[in-house]
């Protein structure tokens, strides 16, 4: 017995002497929204950190990155016909649907990835969003085709580009309709379709500045909110009376 | 240039918004319209959320309405007893159509209700005013007098007599009481200002002298419109400020532009276009309700 646990013990130090890991760094960890925004670029780059050099019969490198938007509670209405008019009528709600999604890897996931690893980890939107009630598919096809139809759901991966099975960088695109919140980038190493390293970081979307300003009080403050639009109405609706009466007068 | 709208949560061209301001201002110079019944939809076609079109265009509609009344109280053409009776009624109206709103929004049927309220107006609004404005051309080319307002009506049977004096009347206070309610029901589910109701209601319901009645309404409207505009900044969080302020501005001055321009058109001219024009959007609006949509999904607002 001691014999097989000591085979056991070498064979696992071998492995992890042989092992990789990937840490990646974003070029900026928050998006501001401001009155200008108008959607964002970020950089990702990265490496993978060897402590050996690696068996030469070892699978195919892969990176993978999956940025991920806070997942909010989400309900999807579809219409039907009632007499001749269009009308809303049944709901479905997800409860933790992303509000942002997209990938960026080296190829294709499914070939990237085996089935079941893709479903463990919930990558891809096929496993990313999800409905309780499978009678609900429907509704689920739906969500994902509005999202991208509005940019904030990716259609096709993203390329990275991998150098020398050692660096790698990819862009991130940041849409103009993002919503406030942490964003989690997940930037996974692959090795013979299966993940072997993950190094996760996080991007803060924040409404800045004057932006800010006006939806916070709105908000939280919603009767002054209320008053100060009212006043800066009057004092507009004033001010084009008298400009006008002094230009004819 | 591009500009986030901080309570839409989108990005719209500056220029196209202070563009719509101006064209809606023109047209509401040369028809001497609150314009609200135009800029809500165009809002809609652009892409604005209906909920956040509705409740910004009420506080626009404050700020056009404020400049125009005062021009009214300089040449004392506002009936203030008439405008407060009228404006009691709006607020009840506008406190029911903001919950009625709100609870439309938690169901997910508002947008139905604001494109069905529209389409049911405009269409009204735009046949009478198309057939009217032809039958007015008509008798101005026949050299025919204009037929004259009703003067005793079944408004004069009934209780609650009150002398409105700008105005030269002694009529119950009912009926302009539930013509306030009535607009201001509609200024909370429409986001418009109601005078393109209330107008034609004082001249041929109640029976007011023309003069007054433009001044009076904008009087009505300033109130109903701003407590409409508090309503739904404390209750469903859709006043968008910026897009009241940069719509107000190109407002503004197209009201000026279009006012010279109506002075040198016909006044059937100007009614025949302007019921065209209401009818386009009604028919727009009604296509988009009854024709297959592309899209039969939603995701909506009411989720959290």
């Amino acid at each position: 017995m001691r014999i097989i646990f000591l085979i056991i013990g070498l064979f696992a130090a071998t492995i992890a002497s042989a092992q990789e890991t990937v840490v990646s760094e974003l070029s900026q960890d928050g998006v501001s929204i401001t009155a200008t925004f108008n959607g964002s670029e970020i950089f990702l780059f990265g490496a993978i950190k060897r402590d050996a050099p690696v068996n030469a019969s070892a699978g195919k490198l892969d990176i993978i990155i999956e940025v991920s938007g806070p997942p909010t509670e989400t309900l999807v209405r579809q219409k039907e016909r009632k007499v001749i008019i269009w009308v809303n009528s049944q709901s479905v709600v997800m409860k933790r649907a992303p509000s942002y999604y997209t990938i960026a890897a080296t190829g294709p996931l499914e070939e990237l990835l085996t089935e079941s690893e893709r479903s463990l980890r919930n990558l891809g939107l096929d496993y990313a969003v999800r409905v309780a009630n499978p009678e609900d598919e429907e509704f689920r096809a739906a969500l994902i085709r509005i999202h991208q139809k509005n940019g904030i759901y990716a259609t096709e991966i993203t390329p990275v580009t991998l150098t020398e099975d050692t660096l790698f960088t990819t862009k991130l695109a940041m849409p103009v309709n993002v919503v406030e919140g942490e964003y989690t980038v997940k930037t996974m190493l692959v090795r013979d379709r299966r993940v072997i390293s993950i190094s996760t970081s996080t991007i803060t979307v924040r409404k800045t500045g004057i932006e800010k300003w006006i939806y916070d009080l709105a908000q939280e403050q919603a009767f002054i909110y209320g008053l100060l639009s009212l006043a800066v109405a009057l004092l507009a609706g004033w001010t084009a009376s008298e400009v006008f009466r002094r230009i004819r007068g | 240039m591009q500009i986030y709208l901080p309570i839409a949560e989108m990005s719209v061209n500056i220029f196209l918004l202070i563009g719509l301001g101006g064209l809606v201002g023109i047209l509401s110079g040369m028809f001497g319209v609150g314009g609200g019944f135009l800029m809500t939809p165009l809002l809609f076609f652009i892409g604005i959320p209906p909920a956040v079109a509705v409740a910004t265009e009420a506080n626009q509609i404050v700020a056009s309405s404020f400049s125009g009344v005062l021009a009214h109280v300089k040449k004392q053409t506002v009936d203030f007893k008439m405008g407060t009776v009228l404006l009691v009624g709006g607020v009840i109206g506008a406190a029911f159509g903001v919950q009625v709103f709100k609870y439309l929004k938690e169901i997910g049927q508002v947008d139905l209700l604001i494109t069905l309220s529209y389409v049911v107006f405009l269409g009204m609004i735009g046949t009478l005013m198309f057939i009217e404005s032809l039958g007015a051309i008509r008798r101005s080319k026949k050299k025919m007098p204009p037929r004259k307002a009703k003067r005793h009506n079944w408004i004069h049977g009934l209780p609650l007599k009150m002398r409105f004096r700008t105005s030269n009347l002694y009529i119950s206070a009912i009926p302009p009481f539930v013509i306030g309610i009535m607009v201001g029901v509609l200024a909370a589910i429409m986001g418009v200002g109601g005078g393109f109701i209330m107008v034609p209601a004082m001249i041929y319901v109640l029976g007011m002298p023309t003069k007054v009645v433009v001044g009076t309404s904008l009087f009505q409207i300033i109130f109903v419109t701003a407590f409409t505009t508090m309503m739904h900044a404390t209750q469903n969080f859709t006043v968008d400020a910026v897009l009241a302020l940069l719509l107000l501005i190109g407002g503004v001055v197209g009201a000026q532009i279009g006012t010279r321009i109506g002075v040198k058109m016909k006044a059937e001219q100007l009614r025949i276009l302007l019921a065209i024009m209401v009818l386009g959007v009604c028919l727009k609006l009604g296509l988009d309700l009854v024709l297959t949509p592309t899209e039969l999904f939603s995701i909506g607002t009411g989720g959290h």
